[in-house]
């Protein structure tokens, strides 16, 4: 699960990792109150939404830059009217953009020097690694290619925690004159503590500054939780905000659904992650395109079912349904009525290929044959993937 | 014989007075594999009963190696309890622990891979369906199934599948039974970001297994660990290998049902991995379809008969 900056920072203040003065507002009529939090001054204006690449950005209006400098409060307050409400499009939202519902304003501090600053999983040793550069603000994955001795890796022991010597491993690495050390040494191990209490995915910032004065700051803030977690989390789980995600991957959830909507025709609706990956894979193997990743779970109930193909006609480019059950345990007459009872109570008119193998599949198959629905069976995945390629085409 | 497990080993279920436990305890006594003690703390002395047998529950994993001498332990607990169920087990000394359950917390998960460092207990999994070594009998009945997989598709044989993925290890398992071809042992190693054995892990075991003659890695978008596995492969490994990578058209940054099927980096995506996996010698199947066969060719390359 992502959550917005603004709400990023909230949670490093708590946990005493020091950000920029900001307060955020969802309406202009809230922006008065949202400044005069601010002192009079050089003020930054910035877009909340869950993607990058917003300073660069533009709005569907024409409106350039979802982050601004601005030299006064009340210029901040001109910037925000052209940004909220309106839909940013970056390299990271795709062509249809981001309706931005909050805008955050933040003191625009004097900057030193800008760093980078990350915590997350490394998979390889199964550690939390922080991961630290001295170029900061821009992309770290361009540093580590190009100049891979500007990053600092110091990976964590789960049985004994962040060690003060991998503190100072960082600090020194960085090259920090003494003041912003002290700084910079008790904004890592807060920043550490924030990770590991609050389950999260990954924690990156991205510029970490320190300012002419020797603070050192978050001056951005992207946070991510490991969603296995959430459930005993409710003061994150509460940071969700529904407006940032697909209206159907929502509605897909509550049926305990795993749907991600992607951009073609050819609607997939298969049990398990990785079968429902290879099939949107074989899909696009023989020349179609998978409008969405959809794994309905080991079983596949007809509930589950009905509400799979009410998600998947939602999406108005799909124009035909591709079918993947592997029943092992299950039997796949009871998967097969539960298809045909589903088609009916939707009044499915794409074309619909079923590929069902495993337990009592004859059965299956014929009952998906005698159902009087147009439904094309395939005998195995190649098989059902090239006959609804070619039905769509 | 197979990796990891054989029909004589003694398995414990954790949570078999569950619904999801019992009901795959059942399959397991079905397919003959020795289900010999379940546990669930609160519930020790009564009985988990199915059809004409009856196995006895223990309120704890070392009471009920103690009683029955068994050495491997099923997970089949909620996802909050997940990770103490398993470190009972590298308490107890098992040899080996399947952790079934799907959605632990990865913190937890990074705390008792810590804990098991230097404890001799295997774990595999967790969110996997598990281990199954066939058997002789009818629909390879009499052999070991540990987990959530459907029994009747394996087939007593010579090639080990391992994979992240429940259902495409059971289609790659059924694509070879359709051929004629048997498994020396089938394993899911789960489709979370931190578990207790990688796909080099089980390929190591395979390449030592006298009776495994081919095998089939399954893989996916997220990690390195098929990198690596193929890298040793390349180095160390005669056998004919097939693998097949998923996830060619996930989009990157998007979680793909598995935690740990995300793509983070270049290095990650399926069209690398893809790539390492050629350069290293293994046939790579063009589609899920084709993940038998490629092994077929694979062997034929190397004259190896696989049945």
């Amino acid at each position: 699960m992502n959550i917005h900056e603004y709400q990023a920072k909230a949670l490093c203040e708590k946990f005493g990792v020091p950000v920029p003065k900001g307060a955020a507002a969802t309406s202009v009529a809230d922006f008065p109150t949202a400044l005069a939090q601010l002192p009079e001054g050089p003020t930054m204006v910035k877009s909340q939404i869950h993607a990058g690449g917003r300073g660069k950005g533009t709005f569907t209006n024409g409106f350039k830059g979802g982050v601004k400098f601005c030299k006064t409060k009340a210029e901040a307050r001109e910037m925000a009217s052209a940004m909220l409400g309106n839909t940013l499009v970056t390299v990271q939202t795709g062509p249809a953009g981001r309706k931005v519902q909050t805008v955050y304003f933040t003191v625009a501090n004097d900057i030193k020097k800008e760093y980078y600053l990350a915590i997350l999983l490394d998979r390889r040793t199964s550690r939390p690694v922080i991961i630290a550069s001295t170029e900061g603000g821009v992309e770290i994955e361009k540093v580590a290619k190009e100049t891979p001795e500007k990053i600092f890796k110091v990976f964590i022991d789960p049985a004994y925690g962040l060690a003060d010597y991998q503190v100072r491993e960082l600090v020194f690495g960085l090259g920090f004159n003494p003041a912003e050390a002290k700084n910079a040494s008790k904004l890592i191990r807060s920043l550490y503590a924030m990770y590991w209490a609050t389950d999260a995915a990954m924690v990156e910032i991205n510029p970490l500054v320190t300012t002419p004065t020797g603070e050192v700051l978050a001056l951005d803030a992207k946070v991510s939780f490991d969603d296995n977690s959430l459930f005993r989390h409710p003061e994150i789980l509460s940071l969700r905000d529904l407006n940032e995600e697909d209206p159907k991957e929502i509605e897909a959830s509550k049926h305990e659904l795993n749907y991600i909507a992607l951009d073609g025709s050819i609607a997939c609706l298969v049990n398990g992650a990785g079968l429902a990956m290879a099939t949107m894979d074989i899909v696009k193997h023989f020349g179609g395109n998978p409008a969405n990743f959809l794994d309905v779970g080991g079983g596949a109930s007809k509930e589950q079912v009905v509400a799979a193909f009410k998600i998947i006609l939602g999406d108005k480019n799909v124009k035909g349904i591709l079918v993947n059950i592997f029943g092992g345990i299950m039997d796949c007459d009871v998967i097969a009525n539960g298809i045909v009872e589903a088609a009916k109570e939707v009044g499915l008119s794409l074309p619909l290929v079923v590929r069902l193998e495993g337990n009592n599949s004859v059965a299956g198959k014929a009952t998906l044959s005698k159902s009087g629905l147009a439904i094309t069976t395939g005998d195995s995945m190649a098989d059902a993937a090239q006959k609804i390629v070619k039905l769509v085409a | 014989m197979a990796i990891l497990v054989t029909p004589q080993t003694k398995i414990i279920i954790q949570g078999i007075t569950g619904d999801f436990g019992g009901r795959h305890a059942g399959l397991s006594l079905d397919y003959g594999t020795q289900v010999v003690a379940g546990v669930t703390p609160g519930k020790g002395g009564k009985f988990f009963e199915y059809k004409d047998q009856k196995v006895p529950v223990f309120n704890s994993v070392a009471e009920a190696k103690k009683a029955t001498g068994a050495t491997v332990s099923a997970i089949f607990v909620p996802p909050p309890y997940a990770a103490d169920a398993i470190l009972e087990c590298v308490d107890a000394g098992l040899d080996l622990v399947v952790a079934i359950t799907e959605g632990i917390p990865i913190k937890d998960m990074v705390r008792v891979k810590r804990a098991m460092q230097g404890k001799p207990t295997r774990v595999i999994g967790p969110n996997c369906p598990g281990v199954v070594t066939p058997g002789a009998g009818k629909d390879s009945t009499g052999g070991c199934r540990i987990g959530i997989a459907p029994g009747y598709i394996h087939k007593k044989g010579h090639v080990g599948v391992v994979s992240r993925s429940g259902t495409l290890t059971y289609e790659a398992v059924y694509q070879l039974t359709t051929r004629g071809i048997g498994q020396t042992t089938s394993v899911g190693i789960g489709g979370d970001p931190v578990n207790g054995s990688s796909h080099l892990d089980i390929i190591k075991m395979f390449n030592e297994d006298r009776d495994t003659r081919g095998i089939i890695m399954i893989g996916e978008i997220g990690g390195t660990a098929e990198v690596e596995a193929a890298r040793w492969i390349k180095e160390n490994c005669k056998k004919p290998v097939a693998g097949f990578i998923a996830g060619a058209t996930a989009p990157a940054g998007r979680r793909m049902g598995h935690a740990g099927a995300i793509i983070g980096g270049a290095e990650d995506t399926a069209a690398a991995k893809i790539a390492v996996l050629k350069e290293c010698g293994i046939e790579v199947a063009a589609t899920p379809s084709d993940m038998a066969d490629a092994l077929i060719r694979a062997a034929k390359a190397k004259k190896v008969k696989l049945s």
